[in-house]
């Protein structure tokens, strides 16, 4: 293991993002991300999902057959995320039925499944469950950020408590109600990107076809 | 009759899967750079969906609903905490016998999709549809239409996005919008157009 264990949690949150550079997850990303304490609900169930599934099959992962391991690692994967969603039903109600089926779609999610088939099936099992972590909160840091920009703009709140004043309630912020529709986070998404490879130069993807000028004659 | 159409009507435009509620967008980032393989990839899922989620409703009525095991003789018993497991299952069951009966009957056909059913398995339209099935308490009739007509909107929109991207790499992009970045930009625009449906009543 030349990555110590610190690089590891590290590194997926901005060099190795699962959502700006690996394309992972984005489903979800997107549509629970109208307000802070939704993602932030979601965040800590995809880490948890993602941490514990990677060290369970990382625990299995000489003992799995590989032509059946697709259906072995889903069955993890489904028994901990309805763990997770019998939870979230118990303690709270009112955010799971806001989450509605994205609770199951984090079987779906391909952070959870890439990283047990990309680390948990080559690592020793604390390795994978910190890689998992580490993905995990890769992904909450981007779904924060998008939901923080999507409720302070487009309500005017965070975590539900105001703090701009919208014009509806007699303050002076008229909220962008634009914000809380579906197609702005794809947006934000988008330049979160930009801005993440502005600054890492190094995540820019090849063009496929270079504009050249040709001098006239 | 009505009913079900408009319910077509809905899922197709309105509740597109892709669009609206973001689902399977993994791969229609990943596999909407050439038209023909989005279409086949579209194709596929309607496919897999149109079966999957009246099979999945068949199961929620007659095994995992609270009462659904009156017939063998347990009236008491509520399964539907097994629901996602079990839902998750018969997709991946589905595809793979989907996959043996292209490969044994319609090797042609097979070619032309085969590499894409693995990816079905985990792609999130089709567990979401079933998902979706669940918490509208839908009949057979409209699991079946809804099925299809998800299914339909999801190929719709990864082939327009397709089309679209295949324009879009001969145009000046920024650095850090190459790739990825202009690709979601492109989506949201695409997601705003389909708003647009939101308006019409049946």
């Amino acid at each position: 293991m030349s990555q110590s264990k610190k690089d590891m949690l590290i590194d997926p949150l901005v060099d190795n993002n699962p959502i700006t550079l690996q394309v992972l997850g984005i489903c979800s990303a997107l549509a629970v991300t109208s307000s802070l304490q939704v993602a932030f609900v979601m965040t800590l169930a995809v880490t948890f999902v993602t941490a514990f599934s990677s060290m369970f099959i990382s625990i299995l992962r000489n003992q799995i057959p590989g032509s059946i391991r697709i259906i072995v690692q889903m069955v993890i994967i489904a028994s901990l995320v309805i763990l997770v969603d019998q939870v979230l039903k118990a303690y709270a109600f009112e955010i799971s039925k806001t989450l509605s089926v994205f609770v199951g779609l984090i079987i779906t999610n391909c952070i959870v499944m890439g990283r047990a088939e990309a680390f948990a099936m080559k690592n020793p099992p604390v390795a994978s469950f910190i890689d998992g972590v580490g993905n995990g909160l890769g992904y909450g840091l981007i779904l924060m950020l998008v939901g923080f920009i999507r409720e302070l703009f487009g309500s005017g709140s965070l975590f539900g408590i105001t703090l701009l004043e919208t014009v509806n309630n007699g303050g002076w912020y008229v909220p962008n109600g634009m914000l809380l529709l579906p197609p702005s986070a794809f947006f934000i998404i988008g330049l979160i990107i930009w801005a993440f490879r502005t600054w890492k130069p190094n995540q820019v993807e090849e063009r496929e076809y270079k504009i050249q000028t040709v001098e006239a004659h | 009759m009505e009913g079900l159409i408009s319910l077509a009507v809905k899922a197709i435009f309105v509740e597109n899967l892709a669009l609206s509620f973001f689902l399977g967008m993994c791969t229609f980032i990943a596999v909407s750079k050439k038209i023909s393989t989005a279409l086949g990839l579209g194709i596929s899922v309607m496919v897999v969906q149109a079966i999957t989620v009246p099979a999945n409703n068949l199961l929620l009525t007659y095994l995992l609903k609270p009462g659904a095991l009156a017939w063998a003789g347990f009236p008491d018993v509520d399964l539907t905490f097994l629901g996602l497991i079990s839902y998750i299952g018969v997709i991946a069951a589905m595809v793979q016998i989907l996959e043996m009966i292209l490969d044994k009957y319609f090797p042609p056909l097979y070619n032309a999709l085969g590499i894409f059913l693995p990816l079905i398995t985990v792609n999130c339209a089709i567990l979401g549809g079933s998902l979706f099935m669940v918490e509208r308490d839908y009949n057979f009739a409209e699991a079946t239409t809804y099925g299809l007509s998800s299914g339909f909107g999801w190929a719709l929109a990864i082939t327009a996005m397709a089309g679209v991207r295949e324009k879009l790499k001969y145009s000046d992009v920024p650095d850090g919008l190459q790739g990825l970045g202009i690709t979601f930009i492109t989506a949201g625009l695409m997601a705003m157009a389909f708003m647009s449906f939101s308006g019409v009543k049946l």
